[in-house]
């Protein structure tokens, strides 16, 4: 408890903001689909972060909890997730955004 | 109970039919269920007494938490209203019996189905109990028309649907608006809806929300473009359906609704909304002077007669709410007379057009005889049933204007020019090749004509049974706005 | 009394319903017993409730005296509208009683005779019994709903009998017309019923009459009442400038123009007037009106007469100039006057038309009188008949027309000098166009086809008897009012006086006239008319060719009043076609161009949005994220500026 004083609360908020920003930038400017789910790893861990210093700081155990929960419907969605990109790119050998564009107008 | 059973007993009837196959068994089945219908609808004629909200009251609860329960009960006027539609079910069925409709389980079932949500409507005392069976009344029209109708039904009828549809939803907002308005627990119940007192700005646009919905079902110029086509393009029985008794929903639905709880409002507006429907009256009949479908001539009448009593209704005039409770009967009754004498004639000529036609009197003299019966009736002729409730219409819209009463009165003369114009072309002159062979009535057109006819007189010489059963009730509703 | 009373128009009713139910299986012999035989029975009653009513007379001291209301059942009744089915038997609707249905009566057994070879025999004596009940409902009602059951009743039966040679379409325009125009004026009757009841609180004649004795004469509402009841008679009584379905509607069988179009449906609104005596003697300004509309129309109609070839039609235009003389006498105040001329014109006019059938019956069909002439030999009885009804319709005594018209002229003298005048005027051209018909018809040889002159022969004896009894009424009907100046007693205006006693109490009379000036009076107009019959001997008896004066030589008036001043082109530019074009105009422009165009523009403008932003749907994940995220960093900002 002790070490996590010296650390002031401020970085780990600029820390997390940027890991997120990464995480949203990634999402938009890639275009291979399993980079996209990377980056949406990347910002869903960044609010896991947040969450646990904020725990921390306020001695409030929810905050952790809620941590468990996240990680445990990531790791669904991502399941999820990566079997629709598996089965896309069987049928059109393509994992690319910009060629999956079928489902229009 | 017996008007749970009223409610009850189409819709059990209606899915019933379905799992019969012959099709002059399913007509059997549905002529006498309907009669049972109507048997149970005198039942509770004679059970009823004078007013008090308490008359063959069905009260359950059903989403308790929202505060809706499933509350039925007859005033006087619904009353009337649902003895016109059970009266007129057997009709209108027996008058069906010489088309060979397609499919006839599922079309007598819709029209079973129709009479449940009719019936639905005119007894419902909960709010939002009414809008459901408004709208599901809405749902077998649709369909009849869709399925069995002319050419060019599918654009025809969806336009209606969407037409009414779209009206009816500003009457739901309205509905919820006024349900949060009412004291806690909320609740739809019409009297805790009447007991709502809003501000005028509020009053204005729930009688705007309202008004909406209703004209656009009476319907009333300009929001009358879907009739004419609607009722062209539907079959007979859909016709009949339509103009007989769904179009008196409109009328009900003011008077069980939007006079009671926008009452300043409607004292406010009213004068604009009675120039609406007076501008509709003109404006309706002088366009029928120039109709060559008949069925489209009587859909122009049909608007105009109906702006009569909706002008009547605004004008809050214990004279003209009268007229008005009364002529919705014998507008449903002329109407559907009109409608199976023209869907006669085009059985046998297989035309509508006037000027196809002509002679009709001397090849068929009996079918010309109650076609002018119904002529007569509906140009308000003393001892017919509509002179007495256009007489208590025009003279109460004298006594809130005396123009509104000169100008609205020109449906008198109208009425008779477009009428007897059609008749002339029709029934008189020398037969052609469309008219020379037809035959005349046979009996089962004569049984479901004569009853009407009856009517047309009983009403017309003795209105005093009639308008003795609806006036507590047209007194209480005035109540409300004073 | 009240089984009478019911039973007077149920009878004609009953015949109606077995009539017409029966419809073509009733024997032909059973329908001349039956037709006919209720109109009798009613007229039997009615004598017996006039004979009721004299005995009565004195021994009544109510607010209405000599007069009884009796109520069957209550009609319509809300509030304080309390409208009963009731009659009210006075003086003044017994004597229309008795003309109805005596007059219908012989008309009736004429009619055995004139339509025996129609096909459509039942079916007429069932309209004609059906326009008996509600003639007879009209002058029984004790309030103004039931008159106007039977003023739209009877509408609706001269409707049916105009048109009933249903397959000649013109036939039907004309019937059509009179519906229509009537129906105009029923319009204002029925708005003037709704100022009546706004006014009064009631609809009864009792009620109505009591409170307008209390008002001041000249009361803006009274004149208001009593103009829009009067757009009623207009319309009814076919006076200018509703009177054109009138010459029209003769194309119905004749005995319906005797007895719907001359004797009885069209003086409706003579006695709706004559019944609101009192409300009209309060209104002068109505009275004005009445008066100059009536005088323009007995001078305008007896002026058209004089030009009309079709002997219907000349009897028609005449019917609408006698009405004219009684809307006269009934502005200047003389009811009496106007119900005696009403009623000796039910006499002569029934008959003229009835001796026209005859003729038309002889001839075959012809109407036209310049194909008549010579049937003095041919059809004797006619001839005496029709003789008889000229002279009484044009004012020669001893008969009865002389004296009703001379009622109306001295009374009319009474009141203003250039009114005594104009009727004057009126009475030589109905003498000269009566007389002109009458020479035409009767004298010189026979001008129509050998075929025609072939067919000549006297109609048989059912017809012939009406034409004597109702010749016989034309020539005695006037001892009904022999002026004291005769030695009489002016037993119909003791009669009526009860009606119309509290009309003549607010009224202000004139100076009675010496008997002198009465005797002046009589004679100028009866060398007038003897010097116009004379002229017209000369005219169309002596002179060679003052026949057939040919269509192009004739002056531009003539030509102008021959084609009865083009009334009936007038009304159909100004009114018809305008209609229908305005009809036509409505549909094809406003209703599908503009209002329909405006709901689905609705319509279309929703599928066309669909239609535009489903564009947004690239199908490009990354685009839909990058305005996801677009989106959420939107809320941020407006969270954080609000």
């Amino acid at each position: 408890m002790s070490n996590l004083a010296t650390i002031p609360i401020e970085y780990y908020l600029v820390f997390c903001s940027v890991l997120f920003c990464i995480g949203v930038f990634g999402v938009l400017i890639k275009r291979n689909a399993l980079v996209i789910l990377m980056s949406i790893e990347l910002m869903i861990n960044s609010i896991n972060l947040l969450l646990a210093a904020f725990s921390a700081y306020t001695n409030d155990p929810a905050g952790q909890i809620f941590v468990f929960f996240i990680m445990v419907v990531a790791a669904a969605e991502v399941a999820i997730g990566l079997a629709i990109v598996v089965l896309i790119y069987r049928t059109t050998h393509s994992i690319d955004i910009d060629v999956l564009n079928k489902l229009k107008w | 109970m017996l008007t749970i059973l009223l409610i009850l007993l189409p819709l059990a009837l209606s899915l019933i039919i379905l799992i019969f196959k012959e099709e002059k068994a399913i007509r059997q089945f549905a002529l006498a269920g309907s009669l049972i219908e109507f048997g149970v609808g005198v039942a509770a004629f004679i059970q009823y007494k004078t007013s008090c909200h308490c008359n063959l009251l069905f009260t359950t609860d059903w989403l308790a938490t929202l505060g809706v329960s499933l509350k039925f009960g007859m005033d006087g006027i619904s009353l009337l209203l649902v003895m016109l539609t059970t009266f007129l079910l057997p009709i209108i069925i027996l008058a069906s019996f010489n088309h060979a409709y397609s499919r006839p389980s599922a079309f007598y079932s819709l029209i079973l189905l129709m009479e449940m949500a009719l019936i639905g409507v005119f007894t419902s005392f909960d709010g939002l109990i009414f809008y459901i069976f408004w709208e599901l009344a809405l749902i077998p029209a649709y369909f009849i028309c869709a399925v069995w109708g002319g050419d060019d039904r599918i654009r025809i009828t969806f336009k209606f649907f969407i037409y009414t549809f779209v009206g009816s939803l500003f009457m739901l907002v309205a509905l919820i608006y006024l349900y949060f308005r009412t004291p806690l627990p909320h609740s739809f119940d019409f009297q805790g809806l009447y007991a709502v007192r809003l501000n005028p700005g509020e009053q204005t646009w729930i009688f705007l929300a309202f008004f909406l919905a209703f004209v656009v079902k009476i319907p009333i110029f300009p929001f009358h473009t879907w009739q004419p086509d609607t009722y062209s393009g539907a079959p007979a029985t859909g016709s009949m359906l339509l103009a007989g008794i769904m179009l008196k929903m409109g009328l009900y639905g003011m008077i069980r609704w939007m006079i009671p709880i926008c009452n300043d409002a409607v004292q406010e507006w009213g004068g604009v909304a009675m120039i609406l429907a007076i501008t509709g009256i003109v404006y309706a009949s002088l366009i029928a002077i120039r109709q060559n479908d008949m069925k489209r001539l009587i859909a122009y009448s049909s608007i105009a007669h109906v702006g009569l009593i909706a002008a009547g209704l605004l004008s809050l005039t214990t004279y003209a709410m009268q007229g008005a409770v009364i002529q919705m009967v014998s507008h449903g009754i002329n109407i559907v007379g009109l409608f199976i004498i023209i869907d006669l004639i085009e059985q046998r000529t297989k035309t509508r057009n006037i000027s196809n036609l002509g002679g009709i009197a001397r090849t068929a003299p009996r079918l010309a005889i109650f076609f002018m019966l119904f002529l007569l009736a509906s140009i308000a002729l003393p001892l017919t049933n509509s002179f007495v409730g256009e007489f208590l219409l025009l003279l109460g819209l004298f006594e809130y204007s005396a123009i509104f009463a000169a100008v609205a009165g020109l449906t008198i003369i109208f009425s008779a020019v477009y009428m007897l114009w059609m008749y002339q072309r029709t029934m008189l002159g020398k037969a052609n090749e469309f008219t020379e062979n037809i035959h005349d009535l046979t009996w089962t057109e004569m049984a479901a004509l004569v009853p009407l006819v009856v009517m047309v007189f009983w009403i017309g010489m003795f209105p005093g049974l009639f308008l003795n059963v609806a006036l507590p009730d047209v007194m209480q509703i005035l109540n409300y706005t004073k | 009394m009240k089984l009478i009373l019911i039973l007077i128009p149920l009878l004609p009713l009953l015949g109606f319903l077995f009539l017409g139910l029966g419809f073509k299986s009733i024997p032909k012999k059973v329908t001349s017993i039956v037709g006919p035989g209720t109109i009798l029975a009613s007229f039997i009653l009615s004598i017996i409730t006039f004979i009721h009513l004299t005995q009565q007379a004195g021994t009544q001291s109510s607010l209405f005296p000599h007069s009884d209301v009796y109520t069957l059942f209550s009609w319509i009744s809300i509030g304080s509208l309390d409208i009963s089915f009731s009659f009210l038997i006075d003086p003044l609707s017994v004597l229309m009683l008795l003309v109805v249905t005596g007059v219908g009566f012989l008309i009736h057994v004429y009619s055995v005779g004139y339509m025996k070879d129609d096909p459509g025999y039942n079916r007429f004596f069932a309209y004609m019994n059906l326009f008996v009940f509600f003639m007879l409902l009209l002058v029984m009602g004790a309030n103004y709903p039931i008159m106007f059951i039977g003023w739209e009743g009877v509408g609706l039966c001269s409707y049916l009998l105009i048109g009933f040679w249903f397959k000649n379409h013109e036939y039907n325009n004309a019937a059509n017309k009179a519906f229509i125009m009537n129906r105009i004026g029923d319009l204002g009757f029925l708005l003037g019923m709704f100022l009546l009841f706004t006014t009064f609180q009631s609809l009864n004649y009792q009620d109505i009459f009591s409170q307008a004795k209390g008002m001041t004469s000249g009361n803006g509402t009274l004149v208001a009442i009593t103009l829009l009841l009067f757009i009623g008679a207009v319309g009814k009584s076919a006076q200018i400038p509703l009177y054109t379905w009138l010459p029209d509607a003769m194309a119905g069988p004749t005995p319906v123009s005797a007895l719907i179009h001359a004797a009885t449906m069209v003086t409706a609104g003579v006695y709706m007037i004559a019944r609101s005596n009192i409300l009209y003697v309060l209104s002068p300004a109505t009275m004005e009106i009445i008066g100059i509309t009536a005088i323009t129309t007995a001078l305008f109609a007896a002026s058209i007469a004089i030009f009309q070839n079709d002997i219907k039609k000349i009897l028609a235009y005449s019917t609408i100039s006698q009405l004219g003389y009684m809307f006269a006498a009934l502005s200047i105040g003389a009811f009496t006057g106007a119900m005696f001329h009403l009623t000796t014109h039910a006499f002569f006019k029934a008959l003229l038309f009835l001796a026209a059938g005859s003729v038309i019956h002889a001839i075959g069909g012809g109407q036209d009188i310049r194909n008549m002439g010579g049937l003095r030999k041919k059809l004797p009885k006619t001839y005496w008949t029709f003789l008889i009804a000229t002279l009484a319709i044009a004012g020669i005594p001893p008969f009865s027309g002389f004296f009703s018209k001379d009622e109306i002229l001295s009374k009319a003298f009474e009141f203003n000098h250039v009114t005594w005048f104009a009727l004057a005027v009126g009475a030589f051209m109905t003498a000269f166009y009566m007389f002109r018909l009458f020479y035409l018809t009767f004298f010189r040889a026979f001008r129509g086809t050998e075929e025609e002159k072939h067919h000549l022969h006297e109609s048989p004896a059912v017809m012939t008897t009406p034409l004597i009894v109702l010749s016989v009424l034309a020539a005695i009907g006037g001892v009904l009012n022999i002026p004291v100046l005769f030695g009489g007693e002016n037993w119909l205006s003791g009669f009526l006086a009860p009606v119309f006693a509290d009309a003549m109490a607010v009224k202000v009379q004139p100076a009675a006239l010496s008997h002198a000036t009465e005797w002046l009076l009589m004679a100028t107009t009866l060398a007038g008319c003897l010097v116009t019959i004379f002229w017209a001997w000369r005219r169309y008896v002596k002179q060679e060719n003052g026949l057939l004066p040919d269509e192009a030589k004739r002056s531009l008036l003539v030509q102008l009043i021959s084609k009865k001043y083009y009334i009936d082109e007038l009304y159909d530019f100004v009114f018809v076609k305008p209609s229908l074009w305005c009809s036509r105009y409505l549909h094809q422009v406003v209703e599908l161009r503009f209002i329909d165009r405006i709901v689905n523009g609705v319509g279309q403008v929703v599928i066309w949005t669909g239609n535009t932003v489903r564009y947004v749907q690239t199908g490009n994940v990354g685009f839909y994220m990058f305005i996801m995220i677009l989106g959420i960093i939107l809320i941020l900002f407006f969270n954080i500026l609000i």
